[in-house]
């Protein structure tokens, strides 16, 4: 065991334990703040991965922003959420079997398509590679060469997405 | 420099992605079914990221596809938590199996 892949143990069973507190917590309050923790485990991920960037990206809009839309919209419909009714619908049975057998193809097909033996550790970047790494994703995002219609179109689809959302939850005008 | 097999973060973004699939299934709350979509797509870009650091780690087209799923999953947070809210005041109800008029 190296301290790499200790550290990774703690990350991904911090994420993993609190995304199970997600799907299975009556309280939608908890669910919510263990989503952020789960988040937090994802960008910690990305760290190992050396992908600062997106590392940065992650706590700023999943923390910081969806997290915090997710926990407004709990609030505004709080009022349901005090039943002690189930919070699984009829079919969670079906489903818990659906998600186990999709884990275990899952599973079988990683261990078949990119086994361990091939795949043992990261290659070895040079520090500059990795540092200029945002560099040339600033430059590639803004290229005519590279991701500049893809870039544009993800902000006319988030404007559209924002504007709609607005719209959509307007509070309607009672005649 | 670092030792961690690739098999191990897939492994742990298929789980993260099979427990959200099953909280997508089985929540009853439209909000809860809306963050276990979340979780989903965080697990798909561990992979998207990890498949980018021991493939191809010169290049930054894995980082950009991370980015986008990023973004797309901003946009469907507003629009679907405002869609949550719209429902919640003309129906009084959150819980998805009660959203049913389309049915009928």
């Amino acid at each position: 065991m190296t301290p790499q892949q200790i550290i990774f143990l703690i990350i991904a069973t911090v994420t993993l334990t609190s995304a199970l507190i997600v799907v299975t917590d009556k309280n939608l309050f908890h669910a919510a703040l263990a989503m952020m923790a789960s988040f937090f485990g994802v960008a910690g991920m990305y760290v190992l991965l050396e992908a600062g960037f997106l590392a940065a990206a992650q706590l700023l809009v999943y923390i910081g922003a969806i997290s915090i839309l997710i926990i407004f919209a709990i609030m505004m419909t709080r009022r349901l959420m005090q039943s002690t009714e189930s919070p699984f619908n009829s079919q969670s049975g079906s489903g818990l079997v659906a998600a186990v057998i999709t884990f275990i193809g899952l599973f079988f097909v990683i261990i078949v398509a990119w086994p361990d033996a091939d795949f043992p550790g990261a290659p070895e970047v040079s520090a500059e590679v990795l540092r200029g790494g945002v560099a040339q994703l600033g430059v590639a995002l803004v290229s005519p060469n590279a991701y500049v219609v893809p870039f544009e179109v993800a902000s006319v689809l988030l404007l559209a997405a924002l504007v709609g959302s607005i719209f959509i939850a307007w509070p309607e005008k009672k005649e | 420099m670092s030792s961690i097999p690739l098999s191990w973060y897939l492994i742990v973004a298929a789980f993260l992605f099979c427990i959200g699939l099953y909280g997508v299934m089985a929540r009853r709350n439209a909000v809860a079914i809306l963050m276990s979509v979340e979780l989903m797509l965080n697990a798909v870009n561990i992979n998207l990221v990890a498949f980018w650091r021991y493939l191809n780690p010169e290049q930054q087209v894995g980082i950009v596809w991370a980015i986008f799923v990023l973004t797309v999953a901003a946009a469907e947070a507003a629009v679907g938590l405002a869609l949550i809210i719209s429902v919640y005041r003309n129906r009084d109800s959150v819980v998805a199996e009660e959203l049913d008029t389309l049915k009928y």
